[in-house]
């Protein structure tokens, strides 16, 4: 069934004829359709998707096409569109149409790489949140157990990749928010570099940590992603002005750098993985300890070393995190005043109870509790002692990276320090969420490249993810170390069963 | 942290709370705190802060562009999601009597 090819297969059916974008979109509108209880998707217009899949079927005809032609995605809803609505997940954005297409969305569409836009995924509201509860819209289902959470922030996108509503899906990364759903769901999802990738048109949370990248079946898809997505871009004041990469340059090398070399006993020979022993301390469940293990040992039968490092300040990088991104985001929401756009509350006295009233009613509570908190730390009396701080912690953690980075070619430990956990669990207390985004945040702090990778299942049945750290601008060796494992491994070609049991609950419905 | 905060960070903020609301946010606040207190036992004297990522690497100058038009004028695509306008303005309650 075309829902559970990757991007490479599709790109090859659509090339030789076997099948039209029309008909793809076709497939992957009637699943979502089907599978709507999920609620994965926030906005879908078929005639929208229809119109851009032929006019990729017209470019393939005449010859034009590229490697990601006529092949349909997701968008997750932070991203804005000028077709469907782009809420965040927000009340205060319901039912908002974007003048504009973000850039990531404008070079993946048809006057970029021609792919397929199925819609807009899911999201904890503004990105803020690691178990997509907090949509404004009701949370998207697991898979892989529907009593679970997806993770988030882009939960959706991770949701409708994993259930096979869409073969790959866009997500944002700003403390965990693409790794973390993507360890959840059973997929490769992966942060680059900050300033890798646009921000132009992502609905702002915390600026200076948030970054797009690609959540997809396996390594392979992701580099076709980032292909497209990726380079400078003079919209962002902070995209970095490099020049264009091909992501997928590794693939099918071993570590030499010798191609076809992927196919030897041990490709990963000279590679050096540091594993951090603070990855691996107290809270740590004890099934994903061990699937994680096992995952580095299967590395080491590859040809790779272990070597311990320390990342002495990875407690830390929680409340490092949790002053940071709600100061940025404090600042970045103050636009949502009912005035241009968004939520405008009905009855007021004057232009300040406007504001303050549209605002309490447009955001949800986690956004309201980030934006105080924000507020809090930005204040005067309080700046030196928790802003400053943590932005020089900041530093600490990422200098402790390029220490161990002396030692390592990659750094390797666990997603998140359980899988996902049941729906309602922990959203009554934020601080026991804050606390499983533990082994994330320091990527994001330090503006490095990270990725998720599927390593296997708990006694549950859940997946368990693999993180993979790398130094800046490493995505491409990154890309290929996680595909020389997919070679060798079989997680992450499983898919969940769900069908029945959707049908069994009725839920949502 | 006390409940006359809570109410000082809601003006701050531009949020309307309730004093229900505002009780239940004191206590997540300062639980959070809690949290964040820790920092305080790391010793970051003569540590730069670090407010861009990739000023770990490289030297960062805000970029500049030509002064050139770049925009189209858009301004009725532009104003289309606005609340409430009228001929090309955004419409707001009375500000100056």
């Amino acid at each position: 069934m075309w829902h559970q090819k990757t991007l490479t297969e599709l790109s090859e059916a659509l090339s030789t004829g076997k099948v039209t974008s029309v008909e793809l979109t076709d497939h992957f509108l009637n699943r979502i359709l089907h599978f709507a209880d999920l609620n994965a998707f926030l906005d879908v217009n078929n005639d929208f998707s229809r119109k851009q899949a032929q006019i990729a079927d017209e470019k393939i005809k005449s010859g034009k096409a590229g490697p990601l032609t006529g092949i349909p995605l997701a968008h997750k809803d932070v991203f804005v569109t000028r077709e469907w609505r782009s809420t965040a997940a927000s009340n205060m954005l319901e039912n908002y149409v974007s003048p504009f297409d973000a850039s990531v969305v404008e070079r993946l569409g048809p006057d970029g790489a021609g792919m397929v836009c199925l819609g807009k995924t899911n999201m904890d509201e503004f990105a803020m949140g690691s178990s997509n509860e907090n949509s404004a819209f009701g949370y998207s289902f697991n898979p892989w157990d529907i009593d679970r959470v997806p993770g988030g922030s882009s939960g959706g996108s991770a949701v409708a990749v994993a259930a096979g509503l869409a073969p790959a899906a866009t997500g944002t990364d700003t403390g965990g928010s693409i790794r973390q759903p993507a360890s959840f769901c059973g997929l490769t999802g992966l942060k680059p570099t900050y300033g890798r990738v646009s921000r132009f048109g992502m609905i702002a949370y915390a600026s200076s940590l948030d970054q797009a990248g690609p959540m997809a079946k396996n390594a392979k898809d992701c580099a076709l992603l980032m292909n497209a997505m990726g380079g400078h871009d003079p919209r962002d004041s902070t995209s970095l002005d490099m020049p264009a990469e091909n992501y997928s340059r590794h693939l099918g090398q071993n570590w030499a750098g010798v191609d076809g070399g992927s196919k030897e006993e041990k490709p990963l020979a000279g590679l050096r993985i540091g594993v951090p022993k603070e990855f691996f301390s107290e809270g740590l469940s004890a099934e994903v300890r061990v699937k994680v293990e096992a995952a580095i040992a299967e590395y080491e039968k590859l040809g790779a070393t272990r070597v311990d490092v320390s990342l002495p300040k990875t407690e830390l990088s929680i409340p490092v995190y949790y002053v940071l991104a709600p100061a940025e985001a404090s600042s970045n929401l103050s636009r949502y005043d009912g005035v241009r756009y968004g939520h405008r509350a009905h009855d007021y006295k004057d232009l300040a109870q406007m504001y303050s009233r549209s605002r309490s009613e447009g955001f949800g509570a986690e956004v309201k509790r980030r934006i105080l908190i924000g507020s809090y730390v930005l204040s005067q009396g309080y700046y030196d002692a928790y802003y400053l701080q943590a932005q020089r912690i900041r530093r600490i953690i990422a200098d402790d990276f390029q220490n161990a980075f002396k030692q390592c070619d990659v750094i390797m430990g666990p997603v998140a320090p359980n899988t996902a956990w049941k729906i309602g669990e922990k959203s009554k207390d934020p601080v026991q969420m804050y606390l499983e985004d533990i082994y994330t945040l320091s990527a994001n702090l330090a503006g490095l490249p990270a990725m998720s990778i599927p390593c296997g299942f708990d006694s549950e049945h859940m997946p368990v993810g693999l993180q993979m750290i790398g130094n800046y601008f490493s995505e491409a060796r990154m890309l290929q170390i996680a595909d020389i494992y997919q070679d060798k491994t079989d997680w992450h070609k499983a898919e969940p069963e769900f069908g029945s049991v959707l049908k069994k609950r009725g839920v949502a419905a | 942290m006390n409940i006359e905060d809570i109410k000082h960070l809601a003006i701050l903020s531009s949020l309307e709370i309730n004093s229900d609301e505002a009780n239940a946010t004191l206590n997540q606040l300062q639980t959070i705190f809690t949290l964040v207190e820790r920092m305080q036992a790391v010793d970051t004297t003569g540590v730069e802060p670090l407010f861009h990522p990739i000023a770990m690497i490289q030297d960062l100058a805000q970029p500049l562009r030509q002064d050139a038009v770049t925009e189209q004028n858009n301004r009725e695509a532009n104003m289309a999601a606005a609340p409430a306008q009228h001929e090309g303005l955004f419409l707001v309650p009375k500000v100056i009597e």
